[in-house]
């Protein structure tokens, strides 16, 4: 239970269907811990990870539902699983996606083990995701929601068949309006409040000034990582700080005079070249991944026609998926894609289903 | 279900004796005891008897008794009445955030702060507050007895120590009151503070023992009350409910209730000690009757709190952070477990009424519990 409205309406929910239930609120990120570094704020600010704010919601919804509640405390967790690696990925010029690590190593795997460890048979979570048992194929199976327009899937693609197995997505089927209405209904006070949006743990989503606070504290200096800017044609444009400050796709601050737009094209974490270019020029045909996940399927053995989604607001494109060895997928879209970008996750749907994922080399 | 609640150094539940005495203290006897018509002098005269109470349970003069709001405050009292800029203080690493926080303030306010941390087995070692004394210690604060662990520090070497530098000393005894026999002139400490409802008392109140001329500036201003040692309408019902409070904690120390509560804390001990991979900590030093923290290898004690809350057994394993999640209990960590050790570890804390029955039922769910939450296969994951 965040103490969002989403979570907050699945206890509503599955405590009016009779069952026995328990909220658990998992505290990852201490929000006063940088503060003062960087110009980072003291002040709490709600909507962010395990705000007091949050925590009071969540636990006034629990009153209000009448189950028990208790806050579990997952930091040292988050932080070795989650806050580290997204660290590790940005510094080595990736663009890492925080929530995909914490769904896998603290939502339903940690979480799941609590659950267990108090008796509980399953979690049910506030994602906008469907999971259901497919006795043909003897698996389970993860489809997109019936409100698109909050489909989680796409963070969701890490999930084990023992972890789907256990887990309960109540709000599948339902619409955003639907769940305020449904929060209404039960009488919980915070159906208005607004979604929260950027990463949890990065105040105010500036993750520069998150990078450099978090290094300040553990008293490490940011890697050495200053290189050459240049063109796609190899021409020197210039040189650059250090390449965290770049993402692929990106069109500001790159810092170099140019009569027309340039995007970074590629990053280089070895040589730290960036290379730049055009908008046509991000546009690319094919998409390694790696550390897969399969749910559909057991394993990608023959090419398949899938639609992969490559960032969170991306719309699914088609491609041709085939296995490349290694523990490795190809894509190859029909349609070139803008903007591939290492660190993130590609997502293979068929349909509603996702086939599974991975993450982009 | 049976629920038992074996979270004493928490809290207590008022017993029934003491609700009585408060209650007409609401309602009928509502004066205020400043007023000087009938109403007051009802009220001043239950304030009164209560300080006669508290200064047999110190064994101090009345008016070295001062009522308060509770152990916070007086640890409060204590450090930032008396350290000032340039001053030293010596307490330890262990003791109550209401002390450690206290004292990292005034740190950040100009003055010196030591903090002595304990030996393995939970006690510090009066010697080690003899060599951090400094020309300008102004006070040491040290408890009588931890919160977590039950262990009783040696007081009345430290006192001794303390007199000898010049030092004042307080103890915070809001766990030692009513466990263990109190005297303050044995300490020889100028400050003690006690807090109600942890002696089956209300919530909200408490009291100090501030030895005459200690010139320890008051926290609250205003009013004249409590001879301008702290202002505020004095509680008088909760100041009452102190009284009486500390009445049957006197005669509970007296008739061997308390080594009833002892011999029960030493079955709880044994019993759980059976259960393969379990520890006392704080075991070998002399500790309070009512309290074992009990490691249990293997588990994750903020899980096996929350299972045996669902099986109707109230325990506490760390201290409670901001969003009343646990965090590793400071005490464990500076008596040298590491953090999976410490995370590990439970309290159990009895209350003065517990049964042997209390006590049988919770021998039936923590082992059955523990060997639950050890059976789990971790969950099968993902690939990345």
């Amino acid at each position: 239970m965040s103490g969002g409205v989403d979570s907050s309406t699945v206890a509503a929910i599955l405590a009016h269907q009779g069952g026995s239930v328990v909220g658990l609120t998992l505290q990852l990120w201490d929000q006063t811990r940088l503060a003062g570094r960087h110009g980072i704020s003291d002040a709490p600010m709600a909507g962010r990870c395990c705000s007091l704010d949050d925590v009071y919601d969540a636990r006034r919804v629990a009153e209000h539902l009448g189950i028990p509640y208790y806050v579990v405390n997952q930091e040292d967790r988050f932080e070795r699983d989650v806050v580290r690696p997204f660290v590790s990925e940005y510094l080595a010029g990736r663009t890492p996606i925080p929530c995909s690590l914490c769904n896998n190593h603290i939502k339903f795997d940690q979480l799941l083990r609590t659950a267990r460890s108090i008796g509980a048979g399953r979690i049910a979570t506030g994602h906008y995701a469907v999971n259901e048992y497919d006795p043909a194929r003897d698996r389970w199976i993860l489809k997109r929601p019936a409100d698109l327009a909050k489909d989680q899937t796409y963070f969701l693609f890490g999930l084990t068949q023992e972890q789907l197995a256990h887990t309960l997505f109540p709000l599948g089927g339902l619409t955003k309006p639907e769940v305020r209405a449904l929060a209404r209904h039960h009488g919980l006070r915070l159906a208005d409040k607004p979604d929260s949006q950027e990463i949890c743990f990065i105040p105010g989503g500036d993750y520069k000034r998150f990078l450099a606070a978090y290094l300040e504290e553990q008293g490490e200096l940011f890697p050495e990582t200053a290189g050459e800017l240049v063109a796609s044609s190899g021409e020197l444009l210039g040189r650059h700080d250090g390449i965290f400050n770049f993402t692929v796709g990106q069109r500001k601050g790159l810092g170099v005079p140019s009569p027309s737009p340039l995007y970074v094209l590629n990053i280089d974490s070895v040589s730290h070249r960036v290379t730049v270019g055009a908008d046509a020029e991000l546009a690319t045909r094919t998409l390694r991944a790696r550390r897969l996940n399969w749910i559909s399927i057991p394993e990608l053995t023959t090419p398949m026609r899938v639609r992969v989604k490559i960032r969170h607001r991306h719309e699914p494109a088609w491609a041709t998926l085939e296995s490349a060895g290694l523990g490795e997928a190809l894509a190859t879209f029909d349609e070139p894609q803008r903007a591939v970008t290492p660190g993130q996750s590609a997502v293979f749907y068929n349909g509603d289903e996702v086939v599974g994922g991975g993450w982009i080399i | 279900m049976r629920r038992v609640y074996m979270d004493a150094n928490a809290t207590t539940p008022l017993l029934p004796e003491v609700f009585e005495a408060m209650r007409p203290y609401w309602i009928e006897h509502f004066g205020n005891a400043s007023s000087i018509y009938l109403q007051g002098q009802q009220a001043r005269k239950a304030v009164d008897r209560a300080r006669e109470t508290l200064a047999a349970f110190f064994n101090c003069h009345e008016a070295e008794v001062v009522f308060n709001s509770g152990g916070t405050e007086g640890d409060n009292t204590a450090i930032f009445g008396l350290v000032r800029p340039g001053d030293h203080l010596i307490t330890t690493s262990i003791e109550h955030s209401a002390v450690l926080r206290a004292a990292e303030r005034v740190a950040e306010r100009g003055a010196e702060v030591t903090f002595i941390p304990p030996q393995p087995d939970g006690l510090i070692d009066p010697e080690t507050i003899r060599g951090a004394l400094k020309p300008n210690t102004r006070l040491i604060s040290v408890m009588l007895a931890n919160n977590e662990t039950g262990v009783l520090q040696p007081v009345e070497e430290i006192g001794q120590i303390a007199l000898e530098a010049g030092a004042c000393f307080h103890i915070d005894a809001v766990q030692g009151a009513g466990k263990v026999p109190f005297d303050v002139s044995r300490y020889s400490c100028h400050l003690l503070s006690i807090s109600a409802h942890k002696v089956h008392g209300p919530k909200g109140v408490g009291a100090m023992y501030v030895r005459r001329g200690t010139p320890v500036d008051p926290l609250m201003v205003g009013g004249s009350h409590e001879r301008r040692r702290r202002a505020g309408t004095e509680n008088v019902p909760g100041i009452v409910g102190l009284g009486k409070a500390a009445e049957l904690a006197m005669e509970s120390l007296a008739d061997g209730a308390i080594d009833r509560v002892a011999a029960l804390r030493d079955r709880l001990e044994a019993g759980i000690l059976a259960i393969p991979g379990t520890g006392i900590n704080g075991a070998g030093a002399p500790r309070a009757a009512n309290t074992t923290n009990i490691r249990f290898d293997q588990v994750e004690g903020e899980a096996l709190v929350i299972a045996l809350d669902l099986k109707g057994v109230a325990v506490s394993g760390g201290s409670a952070c901001h969003s009343g999640s646990t965090e590793p209990s400071h005490v464990l960590m500076a008596m040298g477990l590491d953090k999976s050790a410490a995370r590990a570890s439970l309290r159990f804390s009895l209350l003065k009424t517990a049964t042997e029955a209390d006590v049988e039922h919770v021998l039936r769910i923590v082992p059955e519990a523990v060997e639950h939450l050890r059976a789990l296969a971790p969950v099968a994951l993902g690939s990345f």
